[in-house]
């Protein structure tokens, strides 16, 4: 390194910030376009959190990891608590909410669940013997740590948050080494109790996205509509897009949530297919980052953190961008570092900046500037 | 707390690293897929999207075209039309049906019944038929309604065009009226120009059956629009092509002075021009305001003309059938020439004639005395008409009626004609399966029985004995003048009846008060009264009630020793010919001295409440009133007591002038 720059900065994982940050810059050029040509209102906003997060996420990224191996149960326990915060406050004010307000953001504590699982769950599988893997031992307690969290957030009610909590835990349990038959026959069985929680367990509003998304035509003007007007506008875009502010399916407002939800659908139809493939590209390096992390990873709660959470951010948009082409039900699932949306982004980037802690210690060595 | 470095360990290392490979390859898999999936999105159906993002994009509103104007034979406006501001509602595109009608009643100032009207339409219209909200809006009212479009999704402002009749009720019979086409004609041809507010097709009539030559090309908008219908800019604009104008022979002031002169009275006036068959005038009356139609009609309106005995919604001078009475005495006589009677012979007229067991009387009970063929005519004296038809059988008479037009159907642009009966024995057979007798013969030969005429018929007649040719009513203009064909009946037979029916008005005839008020101009003319029912107290004069009261009918032509114009006149249960022949005189007095005719009827008009338009609103009002009072004592029988004196305030208060 030369000597005019000081060594902790020069030591900052460089390769991965510049990434977020094109992620995030073309996120801004798509939500800039989104709003008209103008800064405001997502667009401007969007970077100066994402600057701010990307600190945060390099302030977590010089905690070590005995420090999140301390703080799993601790952080479970307080999002728990401000999750049934959450639920009172709803009931109290009469309606339901999601939110916190903290007055310099709304923070959603089912958003900082998908954090707080990962660490709680890779902590018990960092406690748990090696020769109890293949008991009854291993699994209950997994149950009991994802029921309360996913009841209060089932009650908001967040069908796509829910998933996403369990995915990351079940990942984690994958990767610990649970029996592989008890996965098999766990698809096996949601197989055959998915039909049963759609008549009982979901919402109506949900049943007709199900619906919906499995014959979108049916319903043009419902809920069929955000499919299809994200279909017609990625597959307008057609190979290099309409061009930068020439999109009018976002400009018209025929796609709806475009600066959200379906921002990828505004990116596709002004830079079209090249568009789509860059941002997949910048993803995939994200997404073999976060797993080469937790390959190098030397202790088992850092292995199964940063697999987890890199599993989280790889959920969020998988989901997003099958449900945007139309291969996934509408769920309210942003795309991460593009989408317009403070709460989603913090969690990103607290999953980045705890992947970036286990980078910088890999486990065994004592040092925290090692 | 790290447990050591065991086998077991180890192989946790291994599997974690195995597993998560896996989940790297799922990954990948996942990313694949989605690649492939976006490429086959933008790529392979790039087309078919490019479309579905293009038809969001630009929406193409298309322009009625301007219908066709109906003109008179002078060029004047029979239906043209004004231009309009309209709102209308397309039912698909409606979010929240009441709170769009309330915010536009109240922006509108819609009354009861229209919104009644409104909301009726949006329960049957199919979901992509317009419903007319509102029309002729003026500018104000269009912009209060315009600039609250974001909230008001589903409702759809124009400025387009609205077909206007000028002359009212006058046409409405002949011309029809336009309106908004029904869920089956857009089965039948789903063109989106058939459910484009504003769009009309003809519905009744001329409108209807000229159709195809008065609708014109539709113009197109294509408008740049948000998802909320919020137009961003206009791109590119086709005009519309008009209809083609289409030209009537009417006289359309002459129709109106003879609808207006038909007054209070349910009847027809028709009129034809001798030299080329042209219907001046075909006016039947009371009739239909087609301006209320083709603006889609109120159900009050509507409910008063369904409910008049004098049957406003048919038309008479086509589809009405009477009794022709005297008034085939000439052609009859014609008959009688020609198979070889001579004029001169007489028969003693007492009052009567005993026909079989049943003694025929002649309208005068005191009787005619000594009556010749022409006198027959002037004095329309029955007893003739019976003894000598007796003699010369009813095949030549029916022959002859047919060869004058009566019983026949004419080559006339309207959807359908009531040709009535001329009856013979081989009809009688054929219709009531007996043999033909001879009280049938003298029944036929005074125009009763079971003869049945039109009053357009009548007119006809009258033409073929002014001319003797075969005149062919038309009512739509040619620029070639039609060839007549002659009828090949005896000249010195058509100057004697001729004759006769010039006595009838200018000598000691029937009609003397039939004479026309002009000095070089004479007009011949033959009286009828044609009974409704056999009234055991006497005939159906004005003393009885009005269904029961004689048909008053009356043919003639003018100028008697030239005809030009030949003329029939039907006054349903006028009470007689006296209800008639004045009606005649006034009308073909127009012809001559247009200013001498108004005279007379603005006088009348007073008497008789007003014009046309006047008498219709009174009549409406007061319809309203009594439909009102039947609800609010159906709602409530006991205030129904106290409020009846009220009702037959309001309806003696009406003046319908009758």
């Amino acid at each position: 390194m030369s000597d005019f720059i000081p060594a902790p900065i020069a030591q900052l994982p460089w390769k991965t910030i510049f990434l977020l940050f094109v992620l995030a810059s073309f996120g801004f050029i798509v939500l800039y376009s989104a709003a008209g040509g103008s800064l405001t209102p997502w667009a401007g906003l969007h970077m100066v959190r994402f600057t701010l997060f990307a600190g945060m996420a390099i302030v977590l990224s010089r905690f070590r990891e005995s420090f999140w191996k301390a703080m799993a149960f601790p952080i479970y326990i307080v999002v728990v608590l401000m999750l049934v915060g959450v639920e009172l406050i709803g009931a109290v004010g009469g309606g339901s909410q999601r939110w916190l307000n903290l007055g310099f953001i709304r923070l959603q504590p089912s958003e900082l669940m998908k954090v707080a699982i990962i660490l709680a769950v890779a902590r018990f599988y960092d406690l748990l013997p090696p020769a109890q893997i293949r008991t009854w031992g291993a699994i209950w307690p997994l149950f009991a740590l994802l029921a309360l969290p996913c009841a209060l957030i089932l009650m908001q009610p967040d069908l796509g948050t829910t998933i996403t909590v369990v995915t990351g835990a079940l990942t984690i349990a994958f990767l610990a080494g649970l029996p592989l038959r008890l996965f098999i026959g766990g698809a096996a069985a949601v197989a055959v109790l998915a039909p049963l929680a759609y008549f009982f367990a979901l919402e109506d509003y949900q049943q007709r996205r199900v619906t919906t998304f499995l014959n979108p035509e049916n319903d043009p003007l419902g809920s069929g509509y955000h499919i299809s007007q994200s279909k017609i506008a990625i597959g307008s875009g057609g190979l290099f897009g309409k061009g930068f502010l020439n999109g009018t399916q976002s400009h018209l407002d025929y796609l709806p949530e475009g600066h959200t939800d379906f921002v990828f659908a505004t990116m596709a139809e002004e830079w079209g297919l090249m568009g789509g493939i860059v941002v997949l590209f910048c993803f995939f390096l994200l997404f073999r980052w976060g797993l080469g992390v937790a390959m190098k990873a030397k202790t088992r709660f850092s292995q199964l953190t940063a697999a987890g959470m890199t599993v989280t951010i790889f959920f969020y948009v998988a989901i997003n961008l099958m449900m945007v082409m139309g291969l996934a039900p509408v769920v309210g699932i942003p795309l991460p570092f593009m989408s317009h949306g403070g709460s989603s982004m913090m969690t990103i980037m607290i999953c980045v900046g705890i992947l970036m802690s286990i980078e910088r210690n890999p486990g065994k060595s004592g040092n925290a500037f090692g | 707390m790290k447990p050591p470095k065991t086998i077991s360990s180890a192989m946790q290392e291994l599997t974690f690293t195995r597993r998560a490979t896996v989940i790297g390859g799922l990954q990948i898999g996942v990313g694949v897929l989605l690649a492939s999936r976006m490429a086959y999105i933008s790529v392979a159906e790039n087309e078919r999207y490019k479309l579905l993002s293009e038809s969001n994009r630009v929406n193409l509103t298309l322009v009625p075209p301007r219908r066709g104007w109906l003109i008179d034979r002078s060029g004047k406006p029979i239906a043209n039309n004004k231009t309009d501001f309209r709102i209308d509602i397309i039912p698909d595109r409606l979010r929240d049906k009441e709170k769009t009608v309330a915010t536009l009643a109240n922006l509108l100032s819609l009354d009861p019944e229209e919104l009644e009207r409104i909301n009726r339409e949006l329960e049957q219209a199919g979901s992509f038929q317009p419903v007319q909200v509102a029309t002729g809006l003026d500018s104000e009212q269009y912009a209060a309604v315009s600039v609250r479009l974001p909230d008001l999704p589903g409702v759809s402002p124009r400025q387009g065009f609205s077909r206007n009749y000028p002359s009212g009720p006058a046409i409405g019979h002949l011309v029809g009226y336009v309106g908004i086409a029904s869920a089956e004609d857009y089965k039948e041809n789903p063109d989106p120009i058939l459910i484009t507010p504003g769009y009309k097709i003809g519905k009744d009539g001329l409108e209807k059956m000229f159709e195809d030559h008065l609708q014109g090309k539709p113009g197109a908008k294509r408008v740049e629009v948000t998802a909320r219908g919020k137009i961003v800019r206009e791109l590119n604009t086709r005009p519309d092509v008009p209809g083609k104008p289409l030209q009537l022979t009417l006289d359309i002031d002459l129709q109106e002075y003879a609808a207006r002169r038909l007054g209070p009275e349910s009847g027809s006036v028709v009129v034809i021009d001798c030299l080329t068959g042209d219907i001046l005038t075909m006016t039947s009356m009371p009739s239909f305001d087609p301006n209320s139609f083709s603006d889609g009609i109120g159900v009050t309106e509507y409910g008063m003309l369904r409910d008049d005995d004098h049957v406003p919604l048919l038309d008479k001078s086509l589809k009405s059938l009477f009794p022709p009475g005297s008034t085939v005495k000439p052609m009859v006589g014609l008959s009688f020439l020609e198979a070889g009677l001579d004029p001169d012979e007489t028969v003693n007229c007492n009052g009567g004639l005993q026909v079989g067991n049943r003694r025929f009387r002649c309208w005068k009970r005191s009787g005619h005395g000594r009556v010749d063929m022409a006198k027959g005519i002037y004095q329309s004296c029955d007893v003739y008409f019976y003894y000598f038809a007796q003699k010369i059988g009813i095949n030549p008479i029916a022959l002859m009626a047919n060869r004058l037009g009566l019983g026949q159907k004419y080559p006339l642009p309207v959807a359908s004609q009531f040709y009535g009966t001329v009856p013979d024995p081989a009809w009688l057979r054929k219709k009531h399966k007996r043999e033909w007798q001879a009280y049938d013969t003298v029944n036929t030969t005074i125009g009763q029985g079971y003869m049945l005429v039109n009053p357009t018929q009548l007119a006809v007649m009258a033409s073929r004995i002014a001319t003797g040719k075969n005149i062919v009513p038309r009512l739509i203009m040619d620029e070639k003048k039609p060839a007549i064909p002659t009828l090949n009946l005896d000249p010195e037979h058509l100057l004697y009846v001729q004759k006769a029916m010039s006595d009838v008005v200018n000598g000691p005839g029937t009609a003397g008060r039939a004479r026309l008020p002009l000095d070089d101009v004479k007009m011949a003319g033959k009286t009828g009264t044609a009974q409704v029912v056999n009234l055991d107290f006497g005939r159906g004069g004005r003393d009885v009630a009005w269904k029961y009261r004689d048909h008053g009918l009356f043919v003639c032509f003018a100028p008697y020793d030239n005809p030009r114009y030949a003329a029939a006149v039907v006054i349903e249960h006028g009470g007689g010919s006296g209800a008639a022949y004045p009606v005649a005189r006034d009308v073909l007095t127009f012809l001559y001295d247009r200013q001498k005719a108004m005279d007379v009827l603005t006088g009348m008009e007073k008497s008789w409440g007003g014009t046309i338009q006047e008498r219709m609103d009174r009549k409406m009002e007061a319809y309203r009133a009594r439909k009102a009072l039947e609800k609010a004592m159906a709602d409530n029988p006991a205030a129904a007591a106290s409020t009846d004196a009220a009702a037959s305030d309001s309806e003696t208060g009406s003046g319908s002038g009758e």
